[in-house]
């Protein structure tokens, strides 16, 4: 069966993108546009993996994540956040948080499957 | 339209939302610049006008944003306060990537001079506070960007250690997808390593408390292996050591102690692997080291020892005397091995007899194998004739194409070595006296290039060598008038085609109409075939006038070892070349007076004369009334050689005689039969000789 996905990004193009490469890849794709929209979307749907931008308006990458660890059914979910070369900051917290894995923006799609595939196989 | 530019499409919508949504906040801000809020919200907008640009190939718009991102940064850190002059710079620097956007494509240079004059002010601002604008980060890059460059180069064996961090599962991080990951980058050996687990009672089950050993056969580099590790480097332990190059540097280090005992022969190699296998236990036993730590040590031992067998070179260099030593040490182990058998034919103890039988059958594939890596193959010579064939070609302003076939075909060195001369002299004479000019060769209808082949096979324990022209074949007339000339024949009657082109073997015999440069410099056909009757071979020649002319090479696999035929004559015993035995049949003394003195025997419609080995060897004893005949042929012709007794077939290592003896006619060697006693082996192709020569003497 399809894995799920939940792909959390302000950006709409950077969303598009996202959605575009999973599906293409075969994956089932849950949508948010920020860590709120993606907490309120959670809400116990069956999810193999989490892919967040860190810097969102209302709830954070950081926030989200801790919330997602906080939540005991995602408390093992694989969590990849996207990051930047200019805050290695963000990287250390989202660690701290409980992120499995990152990407460092930008990112060609292939790097994204092949870190996906890291981590769900 | 494609995906990347329909994303492209996408950002320039979102970044132009961005840039209003920016805007408003901006100008709030005036209003209220302490608010944290507003900040945020505009480094928001522009970080993501940064990221994304990047990531859908706007380069230009993300080096720019990322400049004011930074300078943002610096204002939300609370490291600037707002002014109103930031915020007109802002609002310009927001003017500026709103041109960008709406002028892609034709970017002029006076707008690169605008945003470097903005940059400049940003830099101003930020001027004397703690880091520069543009800082660089030390980060890894994006972890397995690309599947793992798989080199053809080396193999590498590297021994890595992975002791998981407690709160990998809290990462969403499963290490059995890990060594799933490492076990697709080559051959991994991975043992677990139980001894971190605690007592059941101390279990968190969310935490992990796995550790493996890993040995891993690749060809990447330690980079890729890292890079599958990215992601839990900085939670848990992991080692990652190059063991081949270690491997590698450590070969030429002193011996270890075992080695040194063994080499003293103080120990045997088996007692050093028991007390090694004991080191495991002993340490194991102290408490030392764990079971699986000694089985992961092992495996690595295991995967370094494969490594040295695929990275160090197959073969090994040995000299020659003592691939020489160890043929004679498996020629006396043959001939022990016989005694051996033979003095068990007595025994009746079957343990005995199967041990008898055993050692047989070894020395028998130990001889085999030894004298398979005396093997060569054929085409080291071969190689060597092509350069040959095509300076002698144009020397002698005729076309040849030169062919080989059965260049892989396996020949003792020492036959290889000895066969050089005869093969240059054979396909000289091809050239020289075989093909013909090219205009030649028209006139006779022929293609204007002529063709030499070469080829070797396997026949019957002999290799046979071919070469072939398609030249004028040989003149079986002419070579009667010159073999008249020079006395070897007494008329150029009745003789058949074969007898004659043996003549060309014999001794100062010369067909070629002048001396050339080529061929007739005193080396002669005799000499080629002196070469090859020495090397216990045969030489043939079949020729059609016009066609072309075919010499056959027969010879022996190996010099060292003949099948030999076990004979008799006054309890004396010989052994003869199995190889040129046809048949045996008795010869009676009725036979003898029925032939009415001529040494002739009845063989089925066929009459063949004789020889008596007793005769020719002057051996004084009485003849039995029944004789052996052992049929012989050689060179195409049958002789019987008379014995008392046939004994039996038997695996000769012939002994060379002493100088003394090397003249003597009608021997080629000696061997040592199993009860210790010399047999000589007879030279039996010069036996027969004799024999054609004196009946021939007989009859003209």
């Amino acid at each position: 069966m399809a894995k799920t996905i939940m792909t959390v990004d302000d950006s709409t193009s950077i969303r598009e993108m996202l959605i575009c490469t999973l599906k293409q890849a075969g994956y089932n794709v849950i949508e948010a546009v920020d860590g709120r929209d993606a907490l309120t979307k959670l809400n116990d749907a069956k999810i193999h993996m989490v892919i967040t931008d860190l810097n969102m308006p209302n709830v954070d990458g950081i926030a989200l994540i801790e919330e997602i660890r906080a939540t005991p059914a995602y408390k093992f979910v694989p969590i990849i956040m996207l990051t930047t070369e200019s805050h290695p900051e963000k990287k250390v917290q989202g660690k701290q948080a409980g992120a499995t894995g990152w990407i460092v923006k930008p990112f060609e799609p292939d790097q994204l499957l092949a870190v996906i595939k890291k981590v769900i196989g | 339209m494609d995906a990347s530019d329909k994303f492209a499409q996408t950002y320039l919508e979102e970044a132009g939302e961005l840039l209003a949504e920016l805007e408003t906040a901006v100008l709030d801000l005036e209003d209220d610049m302490e608010n944290p809020e507003l900040v945020n919200c505009i480094f928001r907008a522009m970080h993501t006008i940064k990221g994304s640009g990047a990531m859908f190939g706007f380069d230009e718009i993300a080096d720019f944003a990322h400049y004011v991102e930074t300078f943002l940064d610096k204002i939300r850190e609370g490291e600037l306060a707002v002014s109103k002059e930031i915020i007109d710079l802002i609002l310009v620097s927001r003017d500026e990537i709103n041109r960008m956007l709406n002028a892609l494509n034709n970017v002029e240079t006076d707008e690169q001079d605008r945003r470097d004059e903005i940059i400049k002010s940003f830099a101003q601002f930020a001027d004397g506070h703690s880091s520069g604008l543009a800082e660089e980060s030390e980060e890894p890059a994006t972890p397995s960007d690309s599947p793992p460059q798989r080199s053809t180069k080396q193999q590498k064996v590297y021994r890595i250690r992975f002791k998981a961090g407690p709160d990998l599962f809290l990462h969403g991080i499963n290490p059995l997808g890990l060594i799933a990951e490492l076990s697709e980058l080559g051959e991994l050996q991975a043992h677990f390593l139980p001894e971190y687990i605690p007592h059941l009672s101390d279990i968190d089950p969310e935490k992990c408390y796995l550790a493996w050993d890993m040995v891993l056969n690749t060809d990447v580099e330690e980079n890729a292996i890292q890079d599958v590790f990215i992601f839990v480097l900085d939670k848990s332990e992991v080692q990652i050591v190059n063991i081949s190059s270690a491997a590698e540097e450590g070969s030429g280090l002193q011996p270890k102690l075992g080695e040194i005992l063994i080499n003293r022969g103080d120990v045997s190699s088996n007692q050093v692997k028991d007390a090694l296998t004991r080191l495991g236990e002993l340490l194991q036993e102290s408490g030392a080291v764990s079971r699986e730590k000694i089985n992961s040590a092992l495996s690595e031992q295991n995967t370094a020892k494969k490594y040295r067998a695929v990275s160090k070179p197959t073969s090994i260099r040995v000299p020659a005397e003592k691939l020489d030593f160890l043929v004679n040490i498996v020629g006396e182990l043959v001939t022990t091995q016989a005694q051996l058998s033979q003095a068990a034919t007595g025994v009746t103890s079957a343990e005995l007899l199967c041990a008898v039988e055993g050692i047989e059958r070894l020395s028998e594939e130990l001889r085999d194998c030894v004298l398979g890596i005396r093997m060569l193959p054929i085409n080291t010579l071969f190689s060597k004739f092509k350069r040959m064939v095509r300076d002698l070609a144009s020397d002698l302003g005729k076309e040849v194409d030169f062919v080989t076939e059965g260049a892989e075909t396996e020949l003792d060195k020492t036959v290889i070595e000895r066969i050089n001369d005869p093969l240059v002299h054979l396909i000289r004479n091809c050239i020289d006296h075989g093909i013909e000019t090219p205009e030649e060769r028209k006139r006779m209808g022929k293609p204007p290039r002529g063709t030499v082949t070469l080829t070797a096979t396997h026949a019957e324990g002999e290799v046979v060598i071919r070469i072939h022209d398609d030249g004028n074949g040989l003149d079986s007339e002419a070579i009667a008038a010159k073999a008249f000339e020079k006395g070897l024949i007494e008329s150029t009657d009745n003789l058949s085609e074969s007898y004659l082109f043996k003549l060309i073997f014999e001794p100062g015999f010369s067909t070629a109409n002048s001396v050339t440069d080529v061929s007739g410099r005193g080396v002669g056909m005799d000499v080629v075939k002196r070469e090859i009757d020495s090397l216990r071979g045969a030489i043939d020649i079949t020729s059609e006038q016009g066609k072309g002319t075919e010499i056959i090479l027969r010879l022996p696999l190996t010099l060292a070892i003949i099948d030999g035929l076990i004979v008799s004559v006054a309890k004396e015993q010989y052994v003869m070349p199995l190889h040129c035995v046809k048949e045996c049949v008795e010869l009676t003394r009725d036979d003898v007076e029925k032939a009415h003195g001529k040494r002739i025997i009845a063989l089925r419609d066929e009459l063949v004369p004789y020889i008596r080995l007793r005769e020719e060897f002057s051996i004084k004893s009485e003849e039995h009334d029944i004789e052996q005949v052992v049929i012989v042929e050689t060179e195409g012709t049958r002789v019987g050689v008379v014995i008392d007794e046939i004994i039996g077939e038997k695996q000769a290592v012939i002994k060379s005689l002493a100088k003394v003896f090397h003249g003597v006619e009608g021997i080629s060697g000696a061997t040592i039969m199993g009860d210790g006693a010399v047999a000589l082996i007879l030279d039996v192709a010069q036996l027969v000789r004799t024999a054609c020569r004196r009946e021939e003497a007989m009859y003209h």
